[in-house]
């Protein structure tokens, strides 16, 4: 399952479901829910992501989770454009490579460990999530968004059910992100941000046509000021 | 795990990797209206804050209703954000976290979940 599904939360979601005799339809279901915000992830890396050969972009796909994404996008955001080689080291080398190997030990001497919990490890995914929405916060509507996402997540929870209430808040943040002013999420953003690149109008993350789309492709950076010679 | 699982395993990503394919592979998503783009990048922050908070206080029972939970897990994520901004290092934070669940169990200062 680290594998074929490698999602963590609809993992160890499957392994409570199956346990508790949920049947098979519930429980597809179920991940198909809780995983549907990986749709939001995959069309917010796309304009990153456009120059990357189709067959190369199905191969990201399967490897796109919610570590994947953080570690990438806040990379693409220090960097103010695209670097594919990122996406690969957080999604393959970070993520991908330490899941499996641990399921691996897992399934060898997990069995062995009489209480799991008393090692905190029930804390280390939610702790893992806060710790990568910091990485991403660069601004007051970033912030916003993260507040108000969860503070909805958690009452939609309680309404109906976590794998919508996660779908629900991921979807309506955004929106309250966007009441507050541009301007002052670009004004505390600290430099190496996209929104200080944008700012300072940097390649990589200019306006064309226009100004009404967005075009991230890859570009060598121009020499810093003050930097070493070419 | 039985074999049976691995058909289960193959459903689970039937419905997975469509949705996260469909971003990366249609042409539409290549080159989005500005305020989109805007939009999609305030999913990140918001996706996984509202992970890491149903994470913690939300509990579902075996009938599938949910509960609102309160316990250490509450300051292990309130720490790990706290670490983590401080001192720009994930992996500190999580340590410093997990540590401090680790020994409130251990002490007896937080039951078991």
């Amino acid at each position: 399952m680290s594998v074929i599904v490698f999602a963590g939360a609809a993992q160890f979601a499957a392994v409570g479901y199956v346990a508790g005799g949920l049947p098979w339809f519930g429980v597809v279901l179920l991940t198909g829910l809780l995983n549907a915000r990986h749709l939001l992830y995959s069309a917010a890396l796309a304009p990153y992501l456009q120059e990357a050969p189709r067959a190369r972009r199905a191969l990201m796909a399967q490897v796109l989770t919610d570590e994947a994404f953080a570690l990438s996008m806040a990379h693409f955001k220090r960097l103010g454009r695209t670097d594919e080689r990122g996406y690969w080291i957080a999604a393959l080398v970070a993520t991908w490579i330490p899941w499996n190997l641990a399921s691996l030990a897992g399934a060898a001497i997990g069995g062995s460990i009489p209480n799991p919990t008393s090692l905190g490890v029930d804390v280390i995914f939610p702790c893992a999530m806060i710790g990568l929405a910091v990485g991403l916060v660069t601004g007051r509507r970033e912030l916003v968004a993260a507040i108000v996402g969860g503070i909805i997540a958690v009452a939609v929870s309680l309404a109906l059910s976590p794998a919508i209430g996660i779908v629900v808040g991921g979807l309506l943040g955004p929106f309250a992100g966007f009441l507050v002013p541009k301007a002052s999420a670009q004004e505390t953003a600290p430099l190496g941000t996209s929104a200080s690149a944008e700012r300072y109008s940097m390649p990589g993350t200019h306006l064309e046509d226009g100004g009404d789309s967005v075009d991230l492709r890859a570009e060598p950076p121009p020499p810093m000021r003050g930097g070493p010679p070419e | 795990m039985s074999t049976s699982l691995i058909l289960l395993a193959i459903l689970m990503w039937a419905v997975t990797y469509p949705t996260r394919a469909v971003g990366l592979l249609m042409p539409a998503f290549d080159r989005l209206p500005r305020i989109v783009f805007d939009y999609l990048q305030l999913v990140g922050p918001a996706v996984l804050t509202a992970l890491a908070l149903t994470g913690v206080m939300i509990r579902e029972s075996p009938d599938g209703q949910s509960t609102f939970y309160v316990g250490i897990e509450w300051v292990a994520v309130l720490v790990c954000l706290v670490v983590t901004a401080w001192r720009k290092n994930l992996l500190f934070g999580l340590l410093t976290s997990v540590g401090l669940v680790i020994v409130a169990r251990a002490t007896g200062l937080a039951a078991l979940p």
